[in-house]
C-alpha cells in the first residue's frame, strides 16, 4: 500500500468541499425546500380557511333567505288582511251611504206628500167654498163660516 | 490505441495493466517503478481529478444557486432537489437527533464519491492516451482507486466519530465505552480489544470497501480492453472487437449500479456511524 502525503491533501480537500457544499448547495437548497414546504402548508391552510368561510357564508345566506321568505309571507298576509279590511270598510260605508240616501229620499217624498196634502186641503177648502157658493147661489162670507171650513179641512 | 502500443512495446498485458494502475507520482518516488517510495510523495492525478470533480460540484451548485426558485422548479433544480431530499431522507431514517453537519456531509460524500467513481466509466485508455500525447507518462483517472482518496474521507469521518463521541458522551463516557462495552465490567481487557477493533474497523472498512470495489472494477475494464488490444490481429479482429464491445457494455451497465451503490453505502454508513457516536452512554 502506498499511503502518501496525497492523503493529507485529500483530507484538506474533503473538509473544504464539505464546507463549500454546505454553503453553496445544501444551505440554499434546503432553505428553499423549507420555504416551499411552508408556503404550501400556508396555502393549504388558507384554502381550508376559505372553504370553511364559504360554508359559513352559505349557511348565513340560507338563513337570510329563509328570514326574507318568512318576512315576505308575513307582509303578504298582512296586506291581504288589510285588503279584506278595506273591502269590508268600503262595503260598510257604501251601505251607510245608501241608507242615508234612501232616508233622505224618503224624507223628501214624505215632505212632498205632506206639501201636496196641504195644497190639496187648501184647494179642497176653496173648492168646497166654491161648490157651496154655487149651491147656495150666493156669496158666502168665508169669514162667517171660518169655523165650518176649518172643520171641513180638518176632516180631509 | 494505448493498449496496442503497450502490447507492441514488449511488456505485454502485465505491463499494460500495471501502467494503468500507476499514479502520476511526484516527490519521494521510486524512479524505476514510479511508485511512491516514502510518505512524502503526491499522486497528482488523484489530486487533480478529485479537485476537478469537487470544483465541478461547486461550480454547478453556484450556477444553480443563482437561478433557484421556490416557485415551479426547472428540470435541473428538480433533479438536485430530488437528490437532496433523498439524502435528507437517509439522514432522517438513520440519524437520531439533530446535527446540521450530518446532511451536508452525507451529500458531499454521495456526490463526490459518485463523481469520482464515475471516472471509472470513461473508456480506460481515453484519458491516459490524451495525457501521453501531452507528455504525461502515467495517469490513473479514478481517484477512488487510490487508497489515499478513500482513506482521506474515511479518516475525516473517523475524526468526526471520535469528536462527537467525546462531545456527546464526555471523555469519561467515551473511555467507559471502551472499558465496559460490550461484555460488562468483568471482562475489561476483552472489552478494550473488542471496542478498539470495532472502532478502527469503521474507517478501514469504509475506505477499503470503496477502494476494493473500484479497483476491481477498473481491473475488469482493463482486462476487457485487453481482449481487443492483444488478441485482435488480422481477421480475428472482426470476431473479437464486437465481443469486447459487448462485454464492455455489460460491465459498464453493471458498474453504473456498483458506483452508485458504493457511493450510497459510504454515505449511509457515515450517517449510521455518526448516529452511533451521538447515542448517549446508556444506549449501548
Amino acid at each position: 500500500m502506498n499511503i502518501t502525503a496525497t492523503l493529507l491533501a485529500q483530507i484538506a480537500a474533503f473538509v473544504a468541499l464539505i464546507w463549500f457544499v454546505n454553503k453553496v448547495l445544501w444551505g440554499p437548497v434546503s432553505q428553499l425546500l423549507e420555504d416551499r414546504r411552508k408556503r404550501i402548508a400556508d396555502g393549504l391552510a388558507a384554502a381550508e380557511k376559505g372553504q370553511h368561510e364559504l360554508r359559513h357564508a352559505e349557511e348565513r345566506a340560507k338563513e337570510v333567505l329563509r328570514e326574507a321568505k318568512d318576512r315576505a309571507a308575513e307582509i303578504v298576509a298582512q296586506a291581504e288582511r288589510r285588503g279584506a279590511e278595506i273591502v269590508e270598510e268600503a262595503k260598510a260605508n257604501a251601505r251607510q251611504e245608501a241608507e242615508r240616501i234612501l232616508a233622505a229620499a224618503q224624507a223628501e217624498i214624505d215632505q212632498a206628500a205632506h206639501r201636496a196634502k196641504e195644497e190639496l186641503r187648501a184647494q179642497v177648502a176653496q173648492l168646497a167654498v166654491a161648490g157651496a157658493e154655487r149651491i147656495l147661489k150666493r156669496e158666502i162670507d168665508p169669514k162667517a163660516h171660518q169655523d165650518l171650513l176649518q172643520d171641513l179641512v180638518a176632516q180631509l | 490505441m494505448a493498449a496496442s502500443e503497450q502490447a507492441a512495446g514488449g511488456g505485454g498485458t502485465v505491463e499494460y495493466i500495471q501502467h494503468h494502475l500507476t499514479n502520476l507520482c511526484v516527490g519521494d518516488c521510486d524512479p524505476v517503478t514510479h511508485k511512491a517510495a516514502g510518505f512524502w510523495a503526491l499522486h497528482l492525478d488523484t489530486l487533480f481529478f478529485s479537485l476537478l470533480l469537487g470544483g465541478l460540484i461547486l461550480g454547478v451548485s453556484a450556477w444553480l444557486a443563482r437561478r433557484l426558485t421556490d416557485g415551479v422548479p426547472g428540470p435541473f433544480q428538480n433533479f438536485v432537489e430530488a437528490i437532496l431530499e433523498f439524502v435528507q431522507q437517509q439522514v432522517k431514517d438513520s440519524f437520531p437527533g439533530h446535527n446540521p453537519l450530518i446532511a451536508p456531509l452525507a451529500l458531499t460524500i454521495f456526490l463526490w464519491v459518485w463523481l469520482m467513481n464515475f471516472m471509472d466509466l470513461i473508456p480506460v485508455d481515453l484519458l491516459p492516451a490524451l495525457a501521453a500525447a501531452l507528455g504525461i507518462p502515467y495517469l490513473k483517472v479514478v481517484p477512488t482507486t487510490d487508497l489515499n482518496a478513500t482513506l482521506a474521507m474515511s479518516l475525516t469521518v473517523f475524526a468526526l466519530i471520535v469528536y462527537y463521541n467525546i462531545k456527546v458522551k464526555g471523555a469519561v463516557g467515551y473511555l467507559k465505552m471502551f472499558l465496559f462495552h460490550p461484555f460488562g465490567k468483568y471482562l475489561v481487557p476483552v472489552n478494550v480489544v473488542m471496542t478498539l477493533i470495532e472502532e478502527l474497523a469503521k474507517p478501514l472498512s469504509l475506505a477499503l470497501r470503496l477502494f476494493g470495489n473500484l479497483f476491481a472494477g477498473e481491473l475488469v475494464f482493463l482486462l476487457i480492453a485487453l481482449i481487443g488490444g492483444t488478441l485482435a490481429v488480422g481477421a480475428l479482429a472482426f470476431l473479437v472487437l464486437p465481443l469486447q464491445a459487448l462485454l464492455d457494455l455489460g460491465w459498464l451497465i453493471f458498474h453504473l449500479l456498483v458506483i452508485t451503490l458504493q457511493a450510497f453505502i459510504f454515505m449511509v454508513l457515515t450517517i449510521v456511524y455518526l448516529g452511533m457516536a451521538h447515542a448517549g452512554p446508556d444506549d449501548h
